[in-house]
């Protein structure tokens, strides 16, 4: 059986250690009252070094990486991570400074973050950025609050809700719902873009704004965008981006350019920086001059060639975040586009876009594309021909990638396209990955119709087979208890 | 897809079966059976005052999230507790394990709601 | 550099193969008008040898805690970063995969998560914890939302001695209007337990206690802990864990809800960020976390196995009746704060607790020595304010000394001391405080 570390406790193996004690030792029942000490035992586990670093070694190998291979979830843009920004972050003068240091003893980092803003400023096409949320759905928040800010100092309380397509993933929903505001829903047409004549319909002054995606959930550009932005703007409205599929676009075509008011960016995905497992991650916020006010603060400014940070700012929403953000999460990101520079910038999503089309046309032999038309960096299949004809969902079909060594696509994402698997290879593919991809996938359709029980019942190979999640919702046990107590 | 002749039904398919002042209401088989592997019922609050058509209870599965509506105006009399623990009694058996018993303050909504026969059409139409 | 491995001749070939010329013959769903027609106005971009060469002089820029020991807390601690910890965060496997959701292929992240929520209920002396959150101020946040949903009342009363970001974010987020901050001055560097005890009525939906405090000041926890339960209320703790091997835990205090930042285990200074907001409750509060949890179950062959559980709660699925918009965790940060925990050992963190006080003891006997004050006579732990007139200034000095000193206060020095700070430092630390500037 795998063990926990927990199951790998021996009192008195680990051997770590402080230097000798320089000066004189009081004991803290001296110092502390009584009362406030802890009189029971830290259960912590007890280790050896050299079995610690097996028992993490042993969980990296049951971990897959970007760096083992492709990882196509869509919306996720899981390109490769430079290693020369994992140096760059690791610098001690990056690791090891304190956010309170005095401002003159950090005008590296102050630099950094003067200078990434405004590069974030040019490929958004916005007037200023903050760096501030540590995350996408952060950045959404930050984004929600500021309109909600924009609003409130106009003296215009009316406007209660916010709106959000059928296909917008579920934190925009939640975001508004988060900042206060009422969900109303825009319904998308047969070809899978926003609904012009409901977005009409449903625009009225109690609507704050709409948030947008673009390229949509669907990988597909949402072509009227103007109108869109002249339908929410005429209606006393603002305009939010959603930046998860900005590699659909980047270098190519800007929000700011589009019409939008607010954007966020998801370093993590658009730029570069690892996923860590599920974080860190950093989700920076553009805004138009109008919005600017209400940044949160503090903002970075230059006088001369001296870096400062600026709180003075009445209007602010405030902050959301100790300190000024996911600092070393921004050094990777800035590495990231002061290496590839303006035109890597474009080449990335070019290349994106080309893996995504190229990947669409050779699967919609093996797989049903709802919208086979030209898409940007990611498109939707699904496993509509096989469930018809065997019973195999996309679930089965994503369980026996894993037997052929890949990640899954992103599953059951968004709703309004039953069975959906989001593809998304980013530009970090080469032709002969994606070659094997679709060997693999045509292989598993083969399967579906031959050899359903393969497909039903996997995954095979992998280090656990499926799980029950339906106990595991019922009945939750959600950390280890020592069972000898 | 079981529809027991003498219960009535609502739009967001649940049923209720009235005894006397008193309604005891579920969800039906089609709910069930839409939801999955039902993981957790949020029961709804004893006591509370509820509309017809307004949520009083939330039901999540592994993979969604469903609220459930109350089929008439009135007072959350009783709520079934053993769902806390075993929330796949829905799925076993839907109709014999009732969510919460309302008072029914306006017989008039029980019109709005639908015999099994226009229940069974009506869930013909949603597949 | 360039990251694309498709060379021209291969991007020909495979936009033939699917019915198409050139790269821009992809993009004619964008309108020509929206388009840029010229290149971004950015630098070109540089090879590898130039990054570092770049990236080495803007780190230089900056005066690190390396080289400088640094007497700075206020929420971000200068401890010690064991190697085995810096190796191990090398693996790609950890730090290029995606959120676990393919349990079957994402065991390692899982049980890793599943095994940091474990220790942060061992710490906290909690139930259940999640999976992690951004940082302390932000899981702050989401306990006091938390909070005012669960009791359907608006008021969160929080003494001034919270950290100051702490309140600029809970002020922030209650731009939603379901919470309604009331800040109580502190009295002589403590919460005012008599004042909160007093505003404490049916519309509160929590009282919140730092511990230790802003100021490095311990609090007296029992008071408002009957206070607040009495009154069906929730008892928010805000924490640091490194105390936690020392201090009584919030689970033996009756705290509802505990959060923190745990950047003090293990993670980086890093300028502010990525740190590590934990957070955890009693049992019954477990289908109400934000958040990822993990839990435990069997596989279809009986083997133990771990997965993202509980995720009806989650954005995803209540999309707009969300009780919070959290997608990610800090699953690196997490993951740190577990190998640092498992590398030091329940003994090793209880001796960096210790010493950390130590070292504060040592230098509050020396500055008193020197003729300086301490602002409040409360019980404190590794952290204090040293009374004087121009913290600015001092800090000026300090830095022209090679020390990086403390928070600037009004009319104080808040210095923080940890298990790195050497007795020498300590002694010069004191020497230019007390007034002797050739050192």
């Amino acid at each position: 059986m795998f063990k926990l570390i927990f199951e790998k406790n021996v009192k008195g193996s680990n051997s770590f250690t402080l230097p000798p004690c320089e000066v004189p030792e009081v004991e803290l029942k001296q110092e502390i009252p009584g009362d406030l000490l802890r009189d029971s035992d830290l259960p912590l586990p007890e280790l050896s070094e050299v079995e610690a670093v097996r028992h993490y070694t042993a969980l990296s190998h049951r971990a897959y990486g970007v760096d083992d291979g492709l990882y196509p979830l869509g919306s996720c843009t899981m390109k490769y991570s430079p290693k020369i920004n994992e140096w760059a972050a690791r610098l001690p003068g990056f690791t090891a400074i304190h956010p309170y240091q005095a401002e003159e003893s950090v005008q590296g980092a102050l630099e950094l973050l003067y200078n990434m803003e405004e590069m974030l400023c040019e490929i958004a096409g916005m007037d200023a950025f903050t760096l501030q949320p540590a995350a996408g759905a952060h950045g959404e928040m930050t984004g929600v609050m500021m309109i909600k800010a924009f609003h409130q100092h106009r003296g215009d309380h009316k406007r209660k809700k916010m709106m959000v397509p059928d296909s917008a993933h579920g934190t925009n929903p939640a975001t508004a719902n988060v900042v206060g505001y009422d969900v109303v829903e825009v319904k998308s047409n047969e070809r899978g873009l926003v609904d012009i004549d409901d977005l009409r319909l449903k625009m009225n002054d109690e609507i704050a704004g709409l948030m947008l995606t673009n390229p949509n959930t669907l990988g597909l550009f949402e072509e009227e965008i103007e109108e869109i932005a002249k339908i929410v703007h005429d209606g006393g409205g603002l305009l939010y981006y959603d930046g998860a599929n900005l590699n659909g676009i980047m270098g190519v075509a800007r929000p700011g350019d589009m019409g939008f008011d607010v954007v966020h960016f998801n370093l993590h995905k658009t730029f570069s920086t690892p996923h860590g497992g599920g974080g860190p991650g950093s989700g920076p916020v553009g805004v138009k001059a109008i919005l600017a006010d209400f940044l949160p603060v503090p903002l970075v400014e230059k006088n001369g060639d001296k870096y400062s940070f600026q709180y003075e700012r009445p209007l602010s929403i405030g902050k959301v975040k100790n300190f000024y953000g996911n600092f070393g999460v921004i050094v990777k990101a800035y590495a990231y586009i002061k290496a590839v520079g303006a035109q890597g910038i474009r080449e990335a999503c070019q290349h994106a876009v080309l893996n995504a089309n190229y990947l669409r046309h050779h699967l919609s032999q093996y797989y049903h594309v709802p919208f086979n038309k030209i898409c940007k960096h990611e498109f939707i299949a699904n496993s509509k021909e096989q469930m018809e004809a065997h019973h195999v969902s996309t679930l089965d079909i994503a369980k026996r990638m894993m037997d052929y060594g890949y990640h899954p696509p992103t599953v059951y994402f968004p709703l309004i396209v039953k069975e959906a698997m989001m593809i998304e290879p980013t530009e970090t593919e080469s032709r002969e990955r994606l070659d094997e991809f679709i060997q693999a996938m045509a292989e598993i359709a083969r399967e579906s119709a031959k050899e359903p029980e393969l497909v039903l019942n996997a995954p095979h190979s992998t280090v656990v087979h499926r799980l029950d999640e339906v106990t595991a919702a019922r009945k939750p046990v959600v950390k280890w208890e020592d069972s000898r107590e | 897809m079981k529809i027991p002749k003498n219960l009535l039904y609502t739009r967001e398919h649940e049923w209720i079966r009235v005894e006397e002042d008193k309604g005891y209401m579920g969800i039906t088989d089609f709910a069930q059976d839409h939801l999955g592997d039902i993981v957790f019922v949020e029961i709804p609050e004893l006591d509370s005052e509820t509309g017809a058509g307004e949520a009083i209870a939330v039901i999540e599965s592994v993979k969604a999230v469903s609220s459930v509506y109350s089929p008439v105006s009135g007072t959350i009399l009783e709520v079934n507790e053993e769902l806390e623990e075993s929330p796949e009694l829905l799925n076993e058996e839907p109709y014999e394990n009732y969510i919460a018993v309302v008072s029914i303050d306006n017989a008039e909504e029980l019109k709005q709601l639908m015999p099994a026969d226009e229940y069974e059409s009506f869930c013909k139409e949603q597949d | 550099m360039k990251y694309t491995p498709n060379p021209a001749a291969i991007v020909e070939e495979m936009l033939h193969s699917i019915g198409l010329n050139t790269m821009e013959d992809l993009f004619t769903d964008i309108p020509a008008q929206i388009q840029l027609k010229e290149g971004l106005k950015l630098p070109a971009g540089i090879g590898e040898m130039e990054i570092r060469q770049q990236f080495q002089d803007l780190a230089g820029k900056n005066k690190n805690t390396q080289d400088y020991p640094c007497f700075l807390g206020a929420g971000a601690y200068d401890h010690y970063i064991p190697a085995a910890l810096e190796q191990l965060l090398l693996r790609s496997e950890f730090y290029s995969a995606y959120t676990p959701y393919q349990p079957e292929i994402s065991q390692g992240i899982l049980q890793s998560i599943f095994e940091y929520q474990t220790m942060i209920c061992m710490l906290t002396g909690m139930d259940v914890a999640n999976a992690s959150m951004y940082d302390g101020g932000s899981a702050l946040a989401e306990a006091c939302n938390l909070a005012a949903i669960n009791s359907k009342r608006k008021k969160i009363l929080l003494p001034d001695t919270i950290h100051p970001e702490y309140q600029k974010i809970l002020k922030t987020y209650s731009i939603s209007q379901a919470m309604e901050i009331i800040l109580v001055p502190a009295k002589d560097g403590n919460a005012d337990i008599e004042a909160l005890s007093g505003m404490i009525d049916k519309e509160t939906a929590a009282v919140v206690i730092q511990q230790p405090n802003f100021f490095g000041n311990l609090e007296e926890i029992s008071e408002i802990e009957q206070a607040i339960h009495k009154n069906k209320g929730f008892l928010i703790m805000a924490v640091d864990p490194v105390s936690l091997a020392v201090l009584k835990s919030p689970g033996e205090w009756g705290a509802d809800i505990v959060v923190g930042d745990g950047q003090s285990l293990g993670n980086s200074l890093s300028f502010g960020g990525p740190y590590l907001g934990f957070f955890a409750t009693s049992g019954k509060f477990m289908r109400k976390l934000p958040g990822r949890v993990v839990g435990q179950t069997l596989d279809t062959h009986g083997k133990r196995a771990f997965v993202l559980t509980l995720q009806a709660r989650e954005q995803h699925i209540r999309r707009e009746k969300a009780s919070s918009n959290i997608c990610s965790n800090q699953a690196l940060n997490a993951l740190t704060a577990s190998i640092y925990l498992s590398l030091l050992g329940p003994k090793g963190l209880q001796a960096v607790a210790a010493r950390s006080h130590q070292m504060a003891v040592y230098a509050r006997g020396e500055l008193e020595k020197a003729g300086l004050k301490l602002k409040y006579s409360r019980p404190y732990f590794r952290e204090f304010a040293v009374l004087m007139d121009n913290p600015a200034a001092m800090n000026k000095r300090l830095l022209e000394n090679g020390i990086i000193g403390g928070y600037e206060l009004e009319d104080a020095m808040l210095l923080a001391f940890t298990e790195k700070r050497k007795r020498a430092e300590i002694d010069r630390l004191v020497a230019v405080l007390g007034g002797k500037t050739d050192v």
